[in-house]
């Protein structure tokens, strides 16, 4: 479990507390300046609170040596930069760096879960928008974090691409991991989630199963939206009236 | 040992015996009289010095690149080496240059201070243009600001024979150094590229920026003052036994990167190397110049390198850098 207990940070996180669980998808949604990449960075140990504190399976993160939360937590930031042009297969071993091994096995297999074998050793700077995020996401899953922190990873793909790294997503979900999105899809977090926090001006307003969390009352309160969802459980789209 | 390593290591044994021949007089071991004091006393130092030199201005420049993100950071040409002279002026002025200890610790606080003044103004920006916009900027001020207060300080030494020496050391060369100069800037050298290359999972863990580097277990207080430490130890040393020789920092990473796989790490080594052999062939050649007064090694490698900057100006504004 990844606790935020009472998280306050001036005016952009207010009292926040939510529980996430290993084993599924947690979506975090609001609106521009909700605090949502925030509230991540918080959740990674990146950013220290004034108030409140984060409890990594009972123990509290900011006693964590910054290695051995760095074994625990994989963050993958918005807008990822990569500054140097390296290999693919050395960008994603930079994930094995809390682990101060080589990791070639670990390498290997995030090179395979992504699809990136035959682009292993291909230049980042000659790599499509997708291959970028992909490989960026294998160097998280190359450290095998129990928990994934992922911020904004779908902001730049296509409809394809962001299908593919979803599915990559759920499956480490499906091996245990507990997986936060930060999303401003909010179909994206009604079908593929299995909890949704919803943040408005810095405070939790909503925090339970999409369908729950995501309804036309919440969306007209927070986002100013008159929406409604059709289809079916799973394959919902979000249409305004 | 990789082959980037390897290959500069070949280099230099190669060029460091011709280097203690060439000069104004070529040293024929056989015949030339007195070839052994000369070799022993003049040249073997001197060379020696160079090797030092060109190692920590070529870690240092890797260094900064690593921690920067920005493959224009130089201590030379951004205010760290300029950092550097201020303090040593300064232990004139305040009197303290006649011990051999107090020049040399006040160039290495010079250069540590300006280190980390630049590292707190643009060290923790982006990368991308406007970082680099930032950093180029602080970096010229800190240079412009720190060249100022040593031109005020030259400007009322209290003689023009004190004036003079200044003036000549600040250029930048090796001529007429001795053991005990090597003595002085050859441990702390070492000692400031043993602290950058501890750095080096850091350096790597940041190709990623700073937030990332830090979910990596990178430690931020921790790297920033080895690098404060390593960077003055490696300049500051170097400015105070030969003055400011800029570019070096800036020139070697580029040179070293396309035979390696392009992490920091992997470039520590190489560029002090690399640093190396260039101060010690561009030494040589300044030596071997047929002028009437030798060129300053200084000067040389400036009108190397800022042609080199224009041309990575220009590969970057085509996206290539």
């Amino acid at each position: 479990m990844l606790r935020a207990e009472g998280i306050t940070i001036g005016t952009r996180l207010r009292d926040v507390s939510t529980a996430i669980e290993p084993a599924c998808i947690t979506a975090i949604c609001g609106p521009n300046g909700a605090g949502k990449s925030t509230l991540l960075q918080v959740l990674a140990g990146l950013l220290r609170p004034e108030a409140g504190r984060v409890m990594l399976e009972g123990e509290a993160l900011d006693t964590l040596h910054p290695r051995e939360r760095a074994k625990a937590i994989g963050y993958l930031p918005q807008d990822a930069e990569i500054a140097w042009d390296v290999a693919v297969r050395s960008l994603v071993a930079l994930g094995r760096l809390p682990h101060r091994d080589r990791g070639n096995a670990q390498v290997e297999a995030a090179l395979a879960a992504l699809d990136l074998e035959a682009l292993a050793e291909r230049p980042v700077s000659q790599l499509s928008g997708g291959e970028r995020a992909r490989a960026l996401l294998a160097r998280v899953i190359a450290g095998d974090p129990r928990w994934i922190l992922a911020d904004e990873p779908f902001a730049a793909l296509d409809l394809a691409h962001q299908a593919r790294l979803l599915a990559q997503l759920a499956a480490q979900a499906a091996s245990g991991a507990g997986v936060v999105v930060v999303v401003h899809d909010l179909a994206l977090a009604m079908n593929h989630a299995q909890r949704v926090v919803v943040l408005d001006r810095g405070r939790v307003v909503a925090d339970s199963a999409p369908a729950a969390a995501l309804t036309p009352d919440l969306l007209r309160a927070v986002w100013q939206v008159d929406a409604e969802w059709i289809g079916k459980p799973g394959r919902r789209a979000l249409v305004t009236r | 040992m990789t082959r980037a390593t390897l290959i500069l290591l070949g280099l230099i044994a190669v060029a460091f015996p011709l280097s203690l021949l060439a000069g104004r007089v070529w040293i024929d071991p056989a015949s030339t009289p007195n070839a052994a004091l000369i070799l022993a006393e003049l040249r073997l130092p001197r060379s020696v010095l160079a090797l030092v030199i060109g190692a920590g201005l070529g870690a240092a420049g890797a260094a900064m690149q690593g921690y920067l993100r920005n493959p224009l950071a130089d201590p030379g040409l951004f205010g760290i080496a300029p950092g550097a002279a201020l303090g040593a002026v300064a232990s004139f002025w305040l009197g303290y240059a006649a011990s051999a200890w107090a020049l040399p610790l006040m160039a290495l606080i010079g250069a540590g201070g300006a280190m980390a003044l630049l590292a707190l103004i643009a060290g923790r920006t982006a990368n991308g243009p406007k970082g680099i916009a930032l950093f180029t900027l602080a970096g010229l001020m800190i240079a412009s600001l720190a060249g100022t207060l040593t031109s005020l300080a030259i400007s009322m030494a209290p003689n023009a024979f004190a004036m003079s020496e200044i003036v000549g050391w600040l250029m930048g060369a090796l001529t007429d150094r001795s053991w005990c100069d090597v003595g002085v800037a050859a441990p702390l050298t070492l000692a400031g590229i043993g602290l950058l290359a501890l750095l080096g999972r850091d350096l790597d863990a940041l190709i990623l920026g700073d937030s990332a580097a830090r979910s990596l277990g990178m430690d931020e207080r921790r790297v920033l003052w080895m690098l404060i430490g390593g960077i003055g130890l490696t300049v500051g040393s170097g400015v105070a036994v030969a003055g400011i020789i800029g570019f070096v920092g800036l020139i070697v990473p580029h040179l070293v990167r396309p035979l390696t796989d392009r992490r920091p790490s992997q470039l520590l080594l190489p560029s002090a190397l690399a640093g190396a052999l260039l101060v010690l062939v561009a030494d040589s050649v300044v030596r071997v110049l047929p002028l009437v007064t030798e060129l300053r090694l200084g000067i040389a490698l400036s009108l190397i390198g800022a042609p080199f900057f224009l041309w990575l100006l220009l590969r970057m504004r085509r996206g290539l850098a």
